[in-house]
């Protein structure tokens, strides 16, 4: 306990737990991703995947299980990563309470910047997603079981599609800074690691925007139907 | 060649600063120190307050001297403090903005002085090292690796300007800290207190009102000395393997 707490009281230790919590993101972002592809191989391939996502384990496990165990897991990550993205924001905005007159940006890349706006906007994003397509709520034609179904009829609107084109952009941004600062904040930084991993956060976030943003527009284009 | 300056006066510690423009007229030879001494003198001359500034060595080696010149810390030239910036960098009519660094964990003394003793306190928290005192060792008593000792004197040239602190969009002092704690950690004789330093200058640190590093690595391109952020990293790593070795 009193690991967890020095951990904690330090802004040293809050950037290893969004470090850490990022990092299971990322992996559920790839995850994530990999699921989606399935959506080119047809209706039944990818419904097929989404009732197996909702049979998972069994029978060891039951129904749903898995998943809502998943679920829990990445709200309780997102809880961690969120309040310490907010408590060690609070710390820097406090540290500079006269702004400059001029200030040249002096940072390596501009994806640091957008941190904390960008991961609000995935916040916003991730509410908004799991209301379109896990719930329905704000989907036109949901109909719950069919995966495809709701998938394809819910990238018939511009406005959806300039939103999740918003969003992956912010997902992008963040991940590429996320990933090669994760690193950063474990002490990953062996003299091989050094090279690779600010290219790896670059192509990783790069593959992840581009196949996700190929859904829509294979759905808007027709190519998906 | 004519400047307009914009410095910004500040009567003291707890006093508003606002912005006052001055012209004057700088010979390309003077160094940007010995520019704002001759705003001085002539500001003496009138009777009026000469701008406050700290300066010791003029010769980049001792890191009292540092402000925020058009929003870059100790100016335009990589690898330099201000107090090696020559007027040669600038033009006829140019307009420079002068003000000091700006962090919570540095206040402002006077007009460009800062109060850097926060510094100090995070040195003193875990700077040393156990000796035995007495005469002076062997020489070569004890072995330390060719990598390790450079990185060490690479660590050990920080010379605690703040620069990075300044540059920093968050105010974060990681990079002082780091650099003071690797300094120590990679040589032999700073093993035995390694992780306690790592610990109480981190504690340290925390307390006194700087920000925390995003990463964002403006402080390794504003550094004079170019220390590396990877002195942060290795805090990073040590700061893990403190809290498994504590309790
Ligand atoms: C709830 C919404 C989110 C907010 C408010 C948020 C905010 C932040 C902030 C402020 C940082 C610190 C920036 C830095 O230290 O460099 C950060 C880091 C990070 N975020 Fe997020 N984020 C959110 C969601 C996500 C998601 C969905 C992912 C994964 C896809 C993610 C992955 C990461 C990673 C890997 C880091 C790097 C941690 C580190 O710097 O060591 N975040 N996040
Ligand atoms: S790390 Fe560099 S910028 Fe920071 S105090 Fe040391 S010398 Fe100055
Ligand atoms: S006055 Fe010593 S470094 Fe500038």
């Amino acid at each position: 306990m009193r690991r967890v707490y020095s951990l904690y009281s330090t802004s040293v230790g809050k950037k290893y737990t969004m470090a850490v919590s990022g990092a299971i993101f990322v992996l559920f972002v790839i995850v994530h991703m990999f699921g989606n592809l399935k959506v080119y191989l047809g209706p039944e391939a990818f419904n097929h995947y989404a009732e197996g996502l909702r049979e998972f384990g069994e029978p060891f496990l039951g129904y749903e299980w898995f998943l809502w165990v998943f679920r829990a897991g990445l709200v309780a990550f997102l809880l961690i990563h969120t309040v310490a993205a907010w408590q060690t924001s609070r710390q820097s905005w406090a540290a500079r309470g006269q702004k400059y007159k001029k200030q040249e940006k002096l940072v390596f890349h501009y994806a640091s910047r957008t941190m904390r706006w960008g991961g609000v906007a995935l916040l916003l994003f991730v509410v908004y997603h799991i209301l379109h397509l896990t719930t329905g709520t704000l989907h036109p034609d949901f109909v719950p079981g069919d995966a495809y179904h709701n998938f394809v009829t819910g990238f018939r609107s511009v406005p959806v599609v300039a939103a999740y084109t918003l969003a992956m952009i912010a997902l992008g941004l963040h991940l590429y800074h996320g990933i090669w600062s994760a690193f950063q904040t474990m002490g990953l930084d062996g003299p091989r690691t050094k090279r690779w991993r600010m290219p790896m956060a670059l192509a990783v976030s790069l593959i992840v925007v581009l196949v996700n943003l190929s859904f829509p527009v294979a759905v808007y284009t027709g190519i998906l139907q | 060649m004519k400047l307009k300056l914009h410095v910004w006066r500040q009567a003291g510690p707890s006093e508003r600063g606002r912005f006052v423009t001055y012209d004057t007229d700088a010979s390309e030879h003077m160094s940007f120190l010995e520019m704002l001494d001759v705003v001085n003198e002539e500001l003496e001359s009138n009777g009026e307050e000469p701008i406050v500034f700290d300066s010791d060595c003029r010769e980049g080696i001792c890191g009292t001297c540092g402000m925020v010149i058009n929003g870059r810390p100790h100016g335009p030239w990589k690898r330099t403090t201000v107090c090696q910036l020559h007027m040669r960098e600038y033009g006829d009519g140019d307009e420079i903005w002068v003000e000091p660094w700006r962090a919570d964990g540095f206040p402002v003394q006077r007009d460009l002085m800062v109060d850097r003793s926060a510094f100090d306190r995070i040195v003193a928290a875990g700077g040393y090292i156990s000796v035995r005192t007495g005469s002076a060792p062997d020489a070569n008593a004890i072995a330390v690796e060719q990598v390790d000792a450079e990185k060490s004197m690479d660590a050990a040239s920080c010379i605690g300007c703040g620069a990075c602190v300044a540059a920093c969009p968050n105010a974060s002092a990681m990079l002082f800290t780091s650099a003071k704690a690797a300094h120590l950690n990679l040589l032999p004789q700073g093993q035995p207190e390694r992780y306690g330093r790592v610990l109480d200058m981190i504690l340290t640190m925390e307390a006194e009102q700087f920000g925390t590093c995003t990463n964002h690595g403006a402080c390794e391109n504003a550094c004079p000395k170019e220390i590396k952020i990877d002195v942060i990293a290795m805090l990073n790593r040590d700061y893990m393997k403190a809290l498994l070795k504590a309790s």
